[in-house]
């Protein structure tokens, strides 16, 4: 219920907080919007030395379209893309998602940034950056790298590609195509839970409605998000009538090794990936389409 | 708030009095009271399930800065006082001394000059155990080879079993079901209600204020029963009664939770003692769910026997009872399994014979609560549940079957097979009504339609029957005191009205109903009439509020005290107007002369006169006090309708409808009733899909906080329909009979009825709660009804 | 640990204070400034009852430091009424019977406040999702979508009620 005791520091650049991520590495941690961290410190399962506050970073609370990518800085509350007619017309799934985390007050604070960083591999956001394909900004004192979403989780949850001394700065998730859809679709116990199973699903079709590009995830079906290659794969070349759809779903289950725990047995999540998969296609497939379900 | 000048009378949706200070914070909840130079306690919990403890360090813990004191159960047992009597004769630990119960038992009380400093000292107490063999499955206590988890009591009790009790006629029975087998129908149903906790959005905790140059000790707390609680204080920590107060401000939610004395207090007043400073003990969510009185945990084996028409004979009821760690259940003490034996419900039974044997787990001590009405939710489920299943089995729609079996309005007072006599009823007025509101045979014919096409549908119906207002005397008691209750009313010159009583509210509104009472029956407008209670100082003695017995005990106090004071003002009158009180009449707020109504006294002229004028023959003053030992218990009643809609995909349960209809005798404020019936529907709501505190195998507790017990938010909750019946209480002042708890007593089986409903026709008979999609997914995965 | 100052408007007025790091913001406004009226329920972030306006957005004030407050603009329920006129939301609650034991209301009504400031006429459903981050175990929710409906006819039909300005204060100015 209450914290160790730690200290604070704000940082009101992006220089300046790598540089103090540079001088207290792992003894610290980054607060952004709070909402994983400070629950853990009142359980005192995080232990930092020091939290570092990005909140006052204006240069990292940005969304704009260039260069073929949607930029969204790492700073981003949910509640923006909540909000953002942007995301809802192009980037359905993003609004989806932002949608199913939490509350709506826990949105107004909560960025995509710490999210992705923070790594729980029941949070939303990471199974929706390997369906998009997205890639991450990281800025460290050598300046900034991009590395692909895929590379940017490891199959240990909590653990990214960050070294103790970088900070994830931005996402960028490649334009949709003149025919794309895409969907979020979150299995829960009640509103506000984390996922019993959520798959995230991306399509793109040629003027044929045949699929040039499909991109599916699944969260919380094994100890860390999951990109269903071999049901993305199979998918690209066809077009999503019903056959296609529910194999894809059966491919995207095999990836699937979900633990039975308190959000239901195991035997149920795997069926569950199988019914998420083909209502996020469907949805997905809708949009693309230019209609909604 | 405006005061108004004309008489009300009961019935009305007066606006709430207590809402001016909550809508501004400017509540007094305990977490509120601030005193100068008060510290804060923080409580160091066990991890273990079952373990020795073989050593207690407080060294490091005394180093933290703003630490001023650690409690160990050595300590408390040098003032006797590590141990203390519960509520059903058991004893409990206060802190452990030298072996753990359950996981989250109390270790040790740091003592710091602030919170932090508090939780800082608890972090640094380090405590070696010896893990032992943990017992979590009731069935495995009773084996004999079970390790002994109560070795404190091995003399008196030498396994792990604390009670077998049983009522009703065995022989008979059995008669009955040896006939049925041959002749009718025989229903065996195997039921478990998992454990849960009424969670009240304000935790439990206390301010305890000891002044050592007064030797009078205050203690805020969040109690449902002040007075009992001051009572068994002073017969428990040997503190003269007299100098004991206990003040329960407001209180945010109770639900049965704040009815036991927990550890936290005690070790606060004793923090107190020791300091001679105050001392505020505030548990937080994780302690409140994991460690204070949890709710059901019943196993359940019930048979019922019929004719092959359907008509009842004969009910059969086995319960094994997990009490956990230390039986601290909340009950009348002559009633063990509290009025578990009201669950031959609403059907003429001739028969019936229930037997309970209760045992100990390594798991949180417990548990009478969550709305209950002391083991009323069970009695209600199961039979409701055995209704539906008979129906189901026979082929008969199940509000046929429960018409035809129905206790008949001419049959009341009614004397049950297990020697309960229920006051008044009209079931099926309650059931026709429902019925009607949502329009029952076309539910019916769509769901028949829908089931061809292969859509789950179902439609659930509860009719229960509600035992409540506990209780006379001279067989209801809580720790020994008998279960009256009071009100105090003094009358001021000036008309207006300060009245005290013993009941406590934790969110049902007194000081609006309770005014309202007054007012009517002295003609005044409630916003005349203040209404206090909570402070043992100065409230008369109650036993409090729980068991929805405010209305039927405290109000029928109030009643009667208000009719005492106008008896009195009856005879000022008289004097004044030179009449006899025989030419009298009455009309609201005033008393005037037969025949000549134009001389006549208002109640303000005959309060001013009671202080002024009064009366040679009388004392002065206007004030009158009632102690209320009702004649009998009162049995408010409804019938629920849910319906359910299921997706065959993930096997999520829907509620597209759910109609109540409630009988709870005379109203006394609509608007409050139908606050109730919302809250307490979603209470029922909430153990049928999503609330469960379960263990694992080594007593670690699953669900023990508010990520993971799932209260409803307001999207999971149904916009309830609410109608009523009024039958009133032939035995009580108002014919009130409370309705607080109904809807909790008669909500989950209507949605668990309608789920199986759903599901019936497909050979489903059963699903115990809660009713996870998975559990659903799962019939539907065997039956090879899923799909997209 | 270290100890920083700040300086924070609370419903108008400014409060200054020298607070812990890791002093969350729900106890310096309770412990601290007897700002009682913003309550605690729960420790995972989940029940609400500690919701407050930042910066007129929803925060749960559990779930954030009294640090992270410094230069913001708060409002709580204390500031609701002014000049003796009670804000339409906390009329909303008492005409619709939306209160029993009052614990989760100052919360409940801050998500109300805050719901209707970025959706003005929302809808039950709407409503329902606005205040999902808030529990209540009295009232079923029934009549709080009523209160809500209520304050956000009488806050079109006047003009949007601002929430207090203006002020400063020291901690320990009148203890």
């Amino acid at each position: 219920m209450i914290p160790d005791a730690f200290d604070y520091a704000e940082a009101h650049s992006i220089v300046e907080a790598v540089e103090l991520l540079g001088h207290y590495r792992d003894d610290a941690k980054i607060l952004a919007g709070g909402h994983s961290l400070i629950p853990l410190l009142r359980f005192r399962l995080a232990a930092p030395t020091v939290l570092i506050d990005i909140s006052k970073v204006d240069e990292l609370e940005y969304m704009h379209e260039a260069d073929g990518a949607l930029h969204i800085g790492a700073m981003t509350r949910e509640s923006a893309l909540d909000t953002s007619s942007l995301i809802l017309e192009r980037y359905p799934i993003l609004h989806d998602t932002a949608m199913s985390i939490a509350d709506p007050t826990v949105r107004n604070w909560a960025t995509i940034g710490g999210n992705l960083a923070h790594a729980d591999p029941a949070n939303d956001h990471p199974a929706t950056m390997l369906a998009l394909n997205a890639s991450i900004v990281i800025t460290g004192p050598a300046g900034q790298r991009v590395i692909p979403v895929t590379e940017f989780f490891t199959d240990i949850a909590f653990e990214t590609a960050l070294q103790p001394d970088e900070l994830l700065t931005e996402i960028r998730i490649p334009m949709p195509g003149e025919r794309a859809g895409s969907a979020y679709v979150k299995l829960k116990r009640k509103i506000g839970d984390y996922a019993i199973i959520g798959v995230a699903a991306c399509v793109e079709l040629d003027t044929n409605g045949v699929v040039t590009q499909a991109g599916i995830a699944l969260t919380n079906a094994a100890p860390y998000s999951i990109k269903a290659r071999d049901a993305e794969q199979f998918l690209v070349g066809k077009s999503l009538d019903d056959a296609t759809l529910h194999q894809v779903a059966d491919l995207a289950a095999a990836d699937a090794h979900p633990l039975s725990d308190g959000r239901g047995p195991a035997e149920y999540k795997q069926a569950m990936v199988r019914t998420l998969c083909v209502r996020a296609l469907r949805l997905a497939l809708a949009r693309a389409n230019g209609r909604d379900l | 708030m405006t005061t108004d000048a004309h008489p009300h009378r009961l019935g009305e949706a007066y606006k709430r009095k207590e809402d001016a200070r909550f809508i501004r914070g400017q509540g007094n909840y305990v977490d509120d009271v601030q005193l100068p130079h008060m510290l804060y306690g923080d409580i160091v919990r066990s991890p273990y399930a079952h373990a020795l403890i073989t050593n207690i360090d407080i060294s490091e813990a005394m180093k933290v800065p703003g630490v001023v004191a650690v409690v160990t159960g050595k300590d408390l047992e040098a003032a006797g006082l590590a141990w203390m009597p519960t509520l059903s004769a058991d004893m409990e630990a206060v802190l452990a001394v030298d072996r753990v119960h359950f996981q989250m038992q109390e270790v040790a009380f740091v003592v710091a000059t602030s919170r932090y400093a508090a939780a800082d000292g608890v972090a640094s107490v380090q405590v070696d155990y010896e893990p032992l063999p943990v017992v979590i499955d009731p069935q495995k206590a009773l084996d004999p080879d079970a390790p002994l988890l109560r070795p404190d009591k091995a003399e008196k009790q030498p396994t792990n079993q604390i009670y077998h009790w049983e009522t009703g006629d065995r022989a008979g029975t059995e008669a009955v079901f040896t006939d049925a087998e041959a002749n009718g129908v025989v229903i065996k149903q195997d039921m478990f209600i998992p454990r849960i906790h009424p969670a009240p959005i304000e935790t439990c905790g206390c301010v305890a204020d000891y002044h050592a140059a007064t030797g009078k000790l205050t203690v805020w707390l969040t109690s449902q029963a002040p007075h009992a609680h001051r009572t068994l204080f002073a017969l428990v920590a040997g503190l003269p009664e007299h100098r004991i107060r206990i003040i329960s401000p407001d209180v945010g939610g109770g639900f049965g939770n704040k009815v036991p004395i927990y550890p936290g207090y005690v070790c606060a007043v004793v923090a107190s003692l020791k300091t001679g400073k105050p001392v505020k003990w505030i548990e937080d969510r994780s302690e409140n769910l994991g460690s204070t009185g949890f709710a059901r945990d019943y196993h359940i084996h019930a048979e019922l026997a019929a004719d092959k028409d359907g008509n009842v004979q004969g009910l059969r009821v086995h319960t094994l009872a997990d009490h956990g760690a230390f039986d601290a259940a909340a009950q009348p003490t002559k009633f063990p399994a509290g009025l578990f034996h009201i669950c031959t419900g609403s059907y003429d039974f001739k028969h019936a014979f229930v037997d309970v044997d209760a045992v100990h787990t390594n798991k949180a001590p417990g548990g009478i609560a969550y709305r209950c009405s002391f083991r009323v939710t069970e009695a209600s489920y199961l039979i409701e549940r055995m209704m539906d299943t008979l129906a189901h089995d026979i082929g008969k729609d199940p509000a046929d079957l429960r018409l035809q079996n129905f206790i008949k309005p001419e049959a009341f007072p009614y004397r049950s097979a297990l020697d309960w006599t229920y006051d008044s009823g009209n079931y099926e007025g309650a059931l026709k009504l429902a019925m009607k509101n949502v329009d029952y045979a076309g539910l019916r014919r769509e769901q028949a339609e829908k089931r061809a096409r292969g859509e789950l549908m179902g439609i659930g119906i509860s009719s229960f029957t509600e035992i409540v207002g506990a209780g006379p005397g001279k067989h209801f008691d809580i720790a020994g005191i008998q279960m009256f209750d009071s009100c105090e009313i003094r009358v001021h010159p000036t008309g207006k009205v300060l009245a005290r009583i013993g009941v406590q509210t934790q969110g049902q509104g007194h000081e609006t109903t309770f005014s309202q009472i007054i007012a009517a029956e002295l003609g005044l407008s409630p916003d005349d009439v203040d209404v206090e209670h909570g402070d043992t100082d100065t409230a008369p003695y109650g036993l409090g509020t729980y068991a929805s017995r405010s209305t039927a005990v405290g109000g029928a106090a109030t009643a009667i005290a208000a009719r005492k004071v106008r008896d009195k003002a009856k005879k000022i009158a008289a004097y004044l107007l030179e009449a006899s009180e025989d030419d009298l009449e009455w009309e609201p707020g005033r008393f005037y002369v037969k025949g000549a109504p134009t001389r006549g006294k208002t109640m303000q002229e005959l309060a001013f006169a009671a202080y002024t004028n009064c009366p040679p023959f009388l004392e002065p003053g206007l004030e009158a006090v009632n102690y209320y030992d009702p004649p009998d218990l009162t049995y408010p009643f409804g019938s629920y309708i849910c319906v359910v809609d299921i997706d065959r995909g993930t096997g999520e349960v829907h509620i597209r409808r759910f109609m109540a209809v409630d009988d709870c005798g005379t109203v006394i404020n609509p608007m409050i009733v139908e606050g109730q019936v919302h809250g307490g529907l979603t209470q029922g709501l909430a153990p049928a899909l999503y609330e469960e505190l379960s263990y694992d195998e080594e007593g670690n507790i699953q669900g023990g906080n508010f990520q993971d017990y799932l209260i409803p938010t307001a999207v999971e909750t149904p916009g309830w329909e609410i109608d009523r019946t009024v039958t009133p209480s032939p035995h009580h002042p108002i014919g009130a009979k409370g309705v607080g708890e109904s809807p909790t007593v008669g909500a989950p089986q209507a949605i668990v009825n309608a789920v199986v409903d759903a599901l019936a026709h497909v050979g489903v008979r059963h699903i115990d709660m809660p009713i996870t999609p998975w559990k659903v997914w799962k019939i539907l995965d065997e039956k090879g009804l899923t799909a997209d | 640990m270290s100890t920083h100052h700040i300086s924070v408007t609370i419903n108008g007025t400014v409060y200054e204070d020298d607070v812990d790091s890791r002093l969350l913001l729900v106890h310096w406004l309770r412990d601290s400034l007897h700002l009682v009226g913003t309550h605690i329920g729960c420790d995972t972030t989940s029940c609400g009852a500690c919701t407050i306006l930042v910066n007129g957005k929803a925060a749960k004030s559990c779930t954030m430091l009294a640090v992270q407050a410094n230069g913001c603009q708060l409002s709580t329920v204390e500031g609701l009424e002014q000049n003796g006129q009670l804000h339409p939301m906390q009329e909303g609650f008492h005409q619709e019977h939306a209160l029993q034991c009052g614990y989760c209301t100052p919360g409940m009504m801050m998500a109300g406040i805050a719901l209707l400031q970025s959706n003005p006429h929302p809808t039950e459903e709407q409503i329902r999702i606005g205040i999902s981050g808030n529990l209540c175990r009295c009232t079923g929710y029934v009549n709080i979508v009523k209160a809500i409906q209520y304050a956000a006819e009488k806050m079109q039909a006047s003009e949007q009620v601002p929430l207090a300005t203006a002020g400063a204060k020291e901690v320990g100015d009148d203890d």
